[in-house]
């Protein structure tokens, strides 16, 4: 009964003050860091918007599918760069996708586990291998064996394929730029695809094979169904990152505008156009349009993030909604 | 006497098992690709640069006599150094207690938000936060701090921090995340404050996370080239400790010299990519296990 008649007041002013001051400034300060943390993602788009104005006010929408860049004439155009951009990373898709399942497949379902580690964290560690480096390798020992072997071997069976024409000896090709991109994609696709089969629940998996089912046929008729939208997902984030590469592939493909069909030619991207323009850009409109190119590669990486969290919260929907 | 009966498969389950084994070795075999992938790298790597390695090449400057040969690139190993100590300066404080904010103040709603945009962050190309750092920093004057309208070590080390912000905040959270709640409850029953909680108890029982998540985000920073190219490439070829002048770096040298014509800088090139991936896999690999081990504690001390 004692303490009922205390006043609330009194029971607030017991704790110290430093307390309360501490307690609020704390979460100020963690609540402004986090405020200057994703803020920098608009920062980000805002920056890029004003720095492209001047060559949106001049090129306006055109400058999608007007394919000059010339410096001297103060014309540029994205057509050929964003084309480039598709192709080489779908094409890397095209590649690294069954790869990275079957990877992910391997290494969730068939190896045992001490196995597993070991081969997980080496294809971990490809993750790890800065850009730069794949691309110095690239230059010096895979185009030269591209070019030497793989490129004709490709255009000798295929080669009446018009995408599959072209000099199939040329060093610097799309083709390259397409395998580099899978090396760099492979990692990241397989890791997301391997954590995915381990959560398919043990039990369908033995219900699968107590059924007499083979393991190709407990993987095709359980396992990959039942993850299926997060390995859209996944190969999703792994088309980001190839999205976006600079470095690794201005380092292999070339830097050629002309646009071929044909992937055993020099090709150049958007990223990679970036990249190799640093120490060129000169006028104040060539700086803005590289930054005009900029924006649509993050506006082309902001669709790709959009469906890929889609596709998770689907994924997330059908699992709660088939428990 | 009864027929033998055959235990050879035979017709549609004979199909059935050559199908199932055809889908286990190509398995395999993707794996086995993707590792020869990452051994042809190293060997290519290590064999080519190994040779360029000797002392001269981590104490001594790019050579200046035009027929090249001989010289290091000592600028490039002290510029990536204030590289990334400045993106780590920057990027660690705000990661952490933005992460701190995540799991100890904020509602789940605001928490979702947060890791969502942080991850949008993630997914941004790191050529693109180059060239947002060009136009904030290198083309606007900041003629007070002396910074800005040319590149710098610390417009560079700018950039760098973007990347490596949420993979620190990131993992901060994971780590945060999984400090036993008794702890915390311990600590307010003893009358702690929030703020005496957070930096007495919940930060030291996940030191061990957040050094190694840290870790991680370095060696990818150390390795982007993407960031430095608008920001901190117009470098001197002198060792240079200055962060408002533009330095060389080890990712920058490795593009560069990698385009040369002058093959005393491709061994160079292939010389200093060793020295980077040794760095990168050895750091990698380390905190991954050091991550591991503290994941272990944390998960057995709840």
């Amino acid at each position: 009964m004692e303490a009922a008649s205390i006043p609330a007041g009194r029971l607030r002013s017991t704790r110290r003050f430093g307390d309360r001051v501490g307690d609020v400034v704390f979460y100020g300060v963690s609540a402004l860091a986090t405020l200057l943390g994703v803020g920098v993602v608009a920062a980000i788009a805002w920056r890029v918007i004003v720095g492209a104005w001047p060559a949106i006010k001049v090129f306006h929408l055109a400058f999608l599918w007007h394919n000059v860049w010339n410096a001297n004439l103060n014309e540029f155009g994205a057509r050929d760069l964003i084309i480039g951009t598709l192709v080489t990373s779908f094409g890397a898709m095209l590649l690294s996708t069954p790869l990275s399942v079957a990877i992910g497949l391997f290494l969730s379902e068939l190896a045992p586990p001490a196995v597993r580690t070991p081969v997980g964290a080496l294809v971990d560690m490809l993750a790890a291998v800065p850009s730069v480096v794949i691309g110095l390798w690239g230059i010096y020992v895979l185009a030269p064996f591209d070019a030497n072997h793989v490129q004709p071997a490709i255009h000798s069976v295929l080669g009446w394929i018009p995408i599959f024409g072209g000099d199939p000896h040329t060093e610097s090709t799309v083709f390259t730029a397409i395998v580099v991109l899978t090396i760099m994609t492979i990692p990241i696709t397989s890791s997301i695809c391997r954590e995915l089969f381990l959560g398919v629940p043990t039990e369908l998996e033995e219900g699968a094979i107590g059924l007499g089912a083979t393991r190709w046929e407990m993987v095709k008729t359980v396992v990959v169904p039942s993850v299926r939208a997060g390995v859209v997902a996944a190969v999703i984030l792994g088309l980001g990152r190839a999205l976006g590469e600079a470095i690794a592939v201005t380092q292999v493909i070339g830097n050629f505008i002309p646009l071929h069909l044909a992937i055993f030619n020099p090709g150049d991207t958007i990223a990679s156009r970036l990249a190799n323009q640093y120490q060129g850009a000169i006028t104040n409109l060539q700086i803005s349009s590289l930054i005009y190119l900029a924006l649509v590669l993050l506006v082309i990486e902001f669709l790709v993030n959009v469906a890929a969290q889609r596709v998770v919260k689907r994924f997330e929907f059908q699992r709660t909604g088939a428990d | 006497m009864q027929p033998e009966i055959s235990l050879k498969a035979t017709g549609r389950s004979r199909r059935r098992m050559l199908v199932n084994k055809l889908f286990e070795g190509s398995s395999i075999l993707a794996a086995a690709l993707a590792i020869a992938v990452l051994a042809v790298v190293i060997w290519s790597v290590g064999s080519r640069g190994v040779s360029a390695i000797n002392l001269d090449f981590f104490l001594k400057g790019p050579s200046s006599s035009f027929f090249g040969g001989g010289g290091g690139i000592a600028p490039a190993f002290v510029g990536s150094f204030l590289l990334v100590a400045i993106a780590v300066a920057f990027a660690l404080p705000v990661g952490v207690l933005s992460a701190i904010y995540v799991s100890e103040f904020a509602p789940a709603a605001i928490g979702r938000q947060v890791r969502l945009w942080l991850d949008v962050l993630n997914g941004f190309p790191s050529i693109v936060i180059g060239i947002f750092v060009f136009a904030l920093a290198v083309k606007v004057k900041v003629p007070l701090l002396g910074i800005g309208h040319h590149q710098s070590a610390v417009a560079g080390g700018f950039a760098l921090s973007v990347i490596m912000l949420p993979l620190i905040a990131r993992s901060t959270m994971e780590v945060l995340r999984l400090v036993p709640n008794h702890l915390r409850e311990a600590s307010y029953a003893l009358g702690v404050s929030k703020w005496q909680t957070v930096l007495r108890v919940v930060l030291p029982t996940s030191f061990g996370g957040i050094l190694t998540g840290t870790t991680l985000a370095v060696a990818r920073a150390a390795g982007e080239t993407a960031p430095l190219l608008f920001t901190c490439a117009l470098a001197g070829q002198v060792v240079d400790w200055n962060p408002t002048h533009s330095v060389m770096s080890l990712p920058l040298t490795i593009f560069e010299y990698s385009e040369s014509a002058d093959p005393s800088q491709h061994a160079q090139a292939w010389a200093a990519a060793f020295v980077l991936i040794v760095f990168v896999l050895v750091t990698s690999l380390v905190s991954r296990l050091l991550l591991d081990r503290s994941r272990r504690k944390l998960g057995l001390a709840r």
